[in-house]
């Protein structure tokens, strides 16, 4: 028997390295994949490998930043002329899905709806990846030091990126949503279908378990559901680029992520996310109808409806985001409610009027929006006085410009 | 020109001195973790495959290869987010086949290193794709198009890449 291995020592040796290996292999698979067996073995090679990967990417960053900030800097002129103008058009555009967003946050509200909202994130640099196609994931310079954990979205300013799967004391090793043992509850935006997004071996990403007599069209945008409770609701995943019908009759649907996780450069990392009910108030027996019927048009003015809506305490929209209004000439801002941390609503049997743009005087222009009773439906103006108190509302401000067309049936709860 | 030995001819046997044997696999991973980043398009290649190949066919130790081999696979396995050991088993296999072959060939020749590397690419992926598919129960597609195609890649890149590792061969 001796001499026979001696014998055979190249083919033994591979034999048992092999069962060495593979009988390694049949402990992980057997065990959890959150038992972490092989962490030592996995800080070691981390160890080895990322702070090379820090210093190049701190050498190669340091470079660009002072290329870009001290000597490449022309047109940096018409940037910034065009960036103003843009800053513009987002603030108007920001005050009117402000209004949006308020209603959704009071029909929310009404139904019981907990919400995700983002409340800090962790700037990361991307300096390795695994190198290999069958495992699409990255690592970031941010570990368990800087706050980072276990299943923390990340995220950057196109999108979804993926879940931080392994945290080390400076590192952290972030799954991809284009890996195939990735998974993100989404859902279409237009169509309001759900289903779980999943990498492919490919590399691609899909978006399974939505039925096959659904619609659904190219370009759909697809968004978070949250329903995975790791990411927020709502965050662009991606938008869909084919369709095609699968087994068991369910759609296949291929999408192109949001975020080009080819070219990660710097990524956010959501460390802590609060879930809160929608606030409103003592208005939690009001039905969506009612509320909705408020918002039309042509329901007439009525002041005794204007001040019971105000005493039930449903925030108006902007109540909690007065930053644009506030940043825009000739704005007065409610002062902030110690209470809540944000700006304060009308008293509730304040004065209230609801003023169209075309009917204010230039010395009062109001914003409808903040002006009216809850849910009426006016154009939103974008700079506008908002009377908090007599003295305010008589404080002479600059008049904006109305909204080119205001759309009544935006404001129909999805 | 002849790219196999006679049993009459001296097969050359080369070492590395251990700073060379420790950095140049690790430099290998870490520009296989790094390099992809920048370079989307370089996943295709497998530069730790291509360096345990090297050490195989310089050594010439069919023991040497495998272990070279497994270490630098277990390392590159533990920068992803699978279990352990499946780039292990396949570099383990290849260490041990380019090594015996490293006998019988001319690995000077560069013919005979293109061909040895485009083969062994085509083995690696066999054997990592039986394993993980088997063993581990992931799924993989795989196309011959695509893992043809690395393979010819890889085994370009060997080229260069041998003849700069040749300077750091010591004879025994």
């Amino acid at each position: 028997m001796e001499n026979l291995l001696i014998r055979y020592r190249n083919v033994s040796l591979l034999v048992a390295l092999l069962f060495a290996q593979v009988l390694g292999l049949a402990v992980q698979v057997r065990r959890s994949p959150r038992s972490e067996s092989t962490r030592l073995i996995r800080v070691w090679a981390v160890a080895a490998v990322t702070p090379l990967e820090k210093a190049i990417v701190w050498v190669q960053d340091s470079t660009g930043r002072t290329w870009r900030n001290y000597i490449y800097l022309r047109g940096v002129r018409q940037e910034n002329r065009d960036l103003k103008y843009q800053i513009e058009s987002l603030r108007l555009q920001q005050v009117r899905l402000t209004e949006d967003a308020g209603q959704a946050r009071r029909l929310q509200a009404l139904l019981g709806f907990k919400e995700q909202f983002i409340k800090k994130t962790v700037a990361a640099q991307v300096i390795g990846s695994t190198g290999s196609e069958q495992s699409r994931g990255v690592y970031i310079d941010k570990g368990s030091d800087d706050g980072v954990s276990k299943d923390m979205p990340v995220i950057t300013a196109e999108g979804v990126v993926g879940r931080v799967l392994q945290v080390f004391n400076g590192t952290s090793f972030v799954l991809l949503i284009n890996d195939q043992t990735s998974g993100v509850g989404a859902i279409i935006e237009k169509s309001r279908l759900q289903g779980i997004l999943q990498g492919t071996p490919s590399g691609g990403v899909v978006l399974r378990k939505v039925l096959a007599d659904e619609q659904v069209q190219l370009g759909d945008v697809v968004l978070t559901s949250g329903g995975d409770q790791i990411f927020p609701k709502g965050l662009p995943a991606g938008v869909v680029s084919s369709v095609s019908a699968g087994p068991d009759s369910s759609l296949i649907i291929q999408v192109r992520p949001s975020a080009d996780l080819s070219k990660l450069e710097e990524v956010l990392v959501i460390t802590e996310k609060e879930t809160r009910v929608p606030q409103a108030g003592a208005d939690s027996g009001m039905r969506a109808v009612d509320i909705l019927a408020r918002r039309l048009p042509s329901v007439p003015d009525n002041a005794s409806a204007t001040g019971a809506a105000n005493a039930t305490g449903i925030p108006l929209p902007m109540s909690n985001q007065p930053a644009p209004a506030a940043s825009l000439p000739g704005t007065v801002v409610y002062p902030a409610d110690p209470g809540n941390g944000s700006a304060t609503t009308p008293r509730a049997g304040a004065a209230i009027h609801r003023t169209s743009p075309a009917a204010a005087s230039p010395g009062e222009h109001r914003a409808p929006a903040q002006t009216k009773p809850v849910g009426a439906t006016a154009p939103v103006a974008p700079a506008a006085k908002i009377p908090h108190s007599d003295a305010d509302r008589k404080t002479p401000v600059q008049p904006t410009p109305p909204p080119a067309q205001p759309t009544p049936n935006e404001d129909k709860p999805q | 020109m002849p790219i196999t030995y006679t049993s009459g001819e001296q097969v050359e046997v080369y070492r590395f001195s251990l700073p060379v044997a420790i950095l140049v696999p690790l430099v290998a991973i870490f520009l296989q973790s790094f390099l992809p980043l920048r370079f989307p398009f370089f996943s295709i290649f497998d530069l730790p495959l291509l360096v345990t190949i090297f050490f195989a066919v310089a050594r010439r130790s069919p023991a040497a290869g495998m272990v070279t081999g497994a270490l630098i696979g277990l390392v590159q396995d533990s920068l992803t987010h699978q279990p352990i050991g499946i780039y292990g088993i396949a570099k383990t296999v290849v260490g041990y086949g380019a090594s015996s072959l490293g006998v019988k060939l001319d690995v000077e020749n560069i013919g005979a290193r293109f061909l040895v590397t485009l083969v062994f690419y085509v083995v690696h992926e066999v054997v990592y794709f039986a394993v993980a598919r088997g063993l581990v129960g992931l799924t993989l597609s795989w196309t011959w198009q695509h893992e043809l195609g690395s393979a010819f890649g890889n085994a370009l890149l060997a080229l260069p890449l041998f003849f700069l590792l040749d300077r750091f061969k010591q004879r025994t």
